[in-house]
């Protein structure tokens, strides 16, 4: 089980470029398709969570997932499983570039890459809204959708592209739309 | 540049705070660390931060790990780069290991239920300003390849379900003949 979760993590850590949410499409293939460790509920429950404490997302899920697998042996195994690919990348192309000072390969390779992060972002991103306005992909219809999700999604829209509000306060204040409401008996 | 152990000691305390107050991804705590080494320390040249952030950003992994890598490896070899990465991945490891414990209880309240329930929504809306933002300026820059790639790669993952790690291994496939007929046109 450790070993599992050491390779799990070691390919997010080997096969995220670009930060932040790149590594979020290839943690939900590992963590919620592959290995059914969270579900899709506990896994956006974990981005929120990523998104309101100090930390990259990657490392953030290898410890939560590693201890809820394993305890903290787990969490320890996953979060090495993640980094150890940075620590040996970065080292040798940190050495390189302070020997020839140019990268222009890896530009080339990285203009191809960028792209398809992008897409696989927005791929995750409709797995979240499935799970938020539907509750699950066997759920879409029209009558079983939750229309006050919908409502907070597209007030939070309008929070964070025309009053360019901080993403924290967005969230939160999604959270507390949400409880109001329920309060309210909607 | 004074002793190797109080810069170890410093790179240790500047990243281990850089990391436990840094709220919302990579790129903020790689403005910080800039503002840190760069304006205040004065350990590393500004043009060169730009080449490490660089290094940081196009290597695999999270952009605040490999940030600090590349730093404390620049500063202290590779001494500095396992005790920057220490510091870097200790204040996210404790926050989520408590958090997680607490998690069970945390999801059947039913406050904090409804509480992250409605959160979901707020990052479903997250995501996409940001799938916005990065697209667009994918789009703007008018490279046909990779308005391509962004169309073929979001078909195959979101419709037809093929796995993450072959499309980026394809595109990266596809980088590399894209470098060698750069070259050749450049030749």
């Amino acid at each position: 089980m450790l070993f599992q979760l050491f390779l799990s993590f070691l390919q997010v850590g080997l096969f995220s470029f670009g930060g932040g949410y790149a590594a979020m499409p290839l943690i939900q293939a590992q963590v919620v398709e592959s290995h059914a460790w969270l579900s899709m509920q506990e896994f956006t429950d974990l981005i929120t969570i990523s998104e309101m404490t100090p930390g990259p997302i990657a490392v953030n899920s290898a410890t939560f997932v590693g201890i809820r697998v394993a305890g903290l042996p787990g969490a320890f195994v996953a979060t090495m499983g993640c980094i150890l690919p940075a620590c040996i990348f970065v080292t040798i192309i940190a050495k390189l570039y302070l020997k020839y000072r140019s990268m222009s390969v890896l530009q080339d390779i990285l203009s191809c890459i960028r792209p398809a992060v992008v897409a696989m972002i927005a791929s995750a991103g409709i797995s979240i809204l499935v799970s938020a306005f539907w509750g699950g992909m066997q759920n879409i219809s029209f009558a079983d959708t939750r229309w006050i999700m919908l409502v907070i999604f597209a007030v939070c829209i309008v929070m964070l592209k025309k009053f360019k509000l901080s993403p924290i306060l967005v969230m939160f204040s999604a959270g507390v739309m949400k409880l109001l409401l329920s309060f309210a008996g909607i | 540049m004074k002793k190797k152990s109080e810069i170890l000691k410093k790179l240790f305390f500047s990243t281990l705070y850089l990391s436990a107050f840094t709220f919302g991804g990579g790129y903020v705590i790689v403005s910080l660390m800039k503002k840190k080494f760069v304006d205040e320390l004065h350990w590393i040249g500004e043009e060169e931060m730009l080449d490490l952030v660089a290094i940081a950003q196009s290597s695999p992994g999270a952009i605040a790990v490999n940030g600090a890598i590349v730093v404390g490896y620049k500063l202290a070899g590779l001494a500095g780069a396992l005790t920057a990465i220490t510091a870097t991945i200790l204040p996210p490891f404790i926050v989520i290991s408590v958090i997680s414990a607490f998690y069970a209880a945390f999801r059947d309240n039913a406050v904090i239920g409804q509480l992250l329930q409605g959160m979901q929504a707020g990052v479903g809306a997250l995501i996409c300003t940001v799938v916005y933002d990065m697209g667009s300026g994918i789009v703007k820059k008018n490279d046909t390849l990779a308005i391509s790639i962004m169309i073929l790669a979001f078909t195959a993952v979101c419709i037809f379900r093929v796995n993450v790690i072959a499309v980026i291994l394809v595109c990266a496939g596809i980088g590399v003949i894209r470098g060698i007929c750069n070259k050749r046109r450049a030749a």
